[in-house]
């Protein structure tokens, strides 16, 4: 966050504002009905942007402060917590579902197999987060999430934003690069809650 | 990233494990770098066959296929493409091109090719026809300077709807090209990442498609890619030379204008 600031003011001065093009968006949206063939295996439906998805692409991430608050607005509206409330479940599940990349591939030449599904999708968090110190095949589209717990803490106030925040990224930063988590059902809100141990657990690898 | 020098030989034992793996990653890609040891050239080999054997309903070969140069003429049409082709009114690339020319000169039916684009990689299957032939015109154009016209409205038009649908987010991961290829040093797990807008970097990455890819054990184009890619997103299949995928690839080569293909390649 600190550094999307830090990079965000000099582009101030270096490149105009993207504005949005509703003549291009048309072009892209009758590229791509033409480029997706229906057909057994695929789900067309997936094509579909939503309000939030519809801004970031057009603005390239970049939306005017305007379109962000509008954005952090409609999306805090679809935060959803886990059944009893409890935010913070077992980090153990947790760290096996940061780690698995398994579940929601599509289409006609490589679905992933219903039968290989049976502990549902992973949140493949390691394709951009590093956690345990230990995983060196960690990704770097996203920060480093190791230490998380000791650096900040198990106060309320932090699992919730930690939780929130997988969630629903987009609650917290308009167009996030982070995938709503939650909010686009890749894991259940009982199994945020363990990724959220997962991060914030003394005893969890990540802050060991 | 290599401690070559014995009296630093200490740096490696202080590196971050993360700085460990990257530079093993580098000695791969160094290994891989051997274009003796290129398995692609067999593949290139065998393209060529298919190419000028008599095949499909009118038993033709592709010979006379027109890749913007002229009939037949294929030494550096890879390198001026994606091109807009008047008979089929689009802007193609090497792997639409290549469909165009088997339906019109030989008579294959377009659905029927694309029922198998692609050698699946779990039963070790050798490459489709289409695939071999695609790298064998593109290693004509090895050496050459890649420059696709930009004078044709739908050529402009090309390059500037693949930089939208590059940013174009959508399906359950919200991602979009950008979200991974837009900025420097990025890797997803070991995988490091080409920024599209950084001039090297793309460069690097389109003069050497099609490319041999180990994990696959199979030579793989940019088409490929884009299937790959989009399936990763989780959207569904992304048709073979559709609109959105050649312009994406047209976004591509107008990024890394300039380059001189590097061929075949060797990935991961």
């Amino acid at each position: 966050m600190k550094r999307t600031l830090i990079l965000a003011v000099p582009f101030l001065f270096a490149a105009p504002a993207v504005q949005a093009d509703a003549a291009l968006a048309a072009l892209v949206d009758k590229a791509i009905a033409a480029s997706f063939p229906a057909g057994e295996g695929q789900d067309l439906s997936r094509l579909v942007q939503d309000d939030t998805l519809k801004t970031c692409s057009q603005m390239r991430n970049n939306p005017t402060e305007k379109q962000a608050a509008a954005i952090l607005e409609r999306e805090a509206k679809n935060m959803k917590h886990p059944e009893g409330g409890k935010l913070l479940g077992d980090w153990k599940k947790g760290e096996k579902l940061f780690a698995a990349g398994f579940g929601m591939r599509i289409g006609a030449i490589e679905p992933d197999k219903a039968d290989k599904q049976k502990g549902g999708n992973g949140g493949n968090c390691y394709a951009c987060h590093a956690a345990d110190p230990k995983e060196v095949a960690a990704g770097t589209v996203g920060p480093s999430l190791t230490g998380y717990g000791k650096l900040r803490g198990g106060g309320d106030d932090i699992v919730k934003y930690t939780y929130e925040k997988i969630y629903n990224a987009q609650a917290f930063t308009a167009c996030s690069n982070m995938p709503r988590i939650g909010h686009n059902g890749i894991l259940k809100p009982e199994q945020i809650a363990d990724v959220t141990a997962y991060l914030i657990s003394p005893e969890s690898p990540v802050n060991k | 990233m290599r401690c070559m020098i014995p009296g630093l030989a200490i740096c490696l034992s202080l590196a971050a494990p993360a700085a460990l793996a990257e530079a093993s990653v580098a000695e791969y890609r160094a290994a891989l770098a051997d274009k003796d040891a290129n398995p692609g050239s067999l593949i290139i080999e065998k393209g060529e066959m298919l190419f000028k054997t008599k095949r499909g309903a009118k038993a033709e070969t592709l010979e006379k296929c027109d890749f913007g140069l002229g009939a037949g003429k294929l030494k550096g049409a890879a390198a001026q493409m994606p091109r807009y082709f008047k008979d089929t009114d689009r802007v193609q690339d090497v792997e639409s091109r290549l469909v165009s020319c088997m339906v019109r000169l030989q008579g294959f039916d377009e659905a029927e090719i694309k029922k198998k684009l692609y050698a699946d990689q779990r039963f070790n299957e050798d490459n489709t026809p289409l695939e071999a032939m695609a790298a064998y015109v593109y290693a004509q154009s090895d050496g050459m300077a890649l420059n696709p016209p930009k004078k044709h409205p739908k050529e402009k038009e090309a390059v500037k709807l693949g930089e939208a649908l590059f940013w174009h987010r959508y399906g359950p991961m919200d991602f979009s090209c950008a979200t991974c290829h837009a900025e420097d040093g990025k890797r997803v797990r070991l995988q490091a990442l080409v920024n599209h807008y950084n001039k090297k970097d793309i460069q690097a990455t389109v003069s050497t498609w099609p490319t041999y890819r180990v994990s696959h054990g199979a030579m793989r184009n940019m088409q490929h890619r884009m299937w790959d890619c989009h399936w990763q997103m989780r959207l569904p299949d992304i048709d073979y030379g559709s609109p959105a995928a050649v312009a994406i690839i047209a976004f591509q080569a107008d990024q890394a204008r300039g380059v001189k293909f590097d061929l075949p390649g060797m990935k991961r």
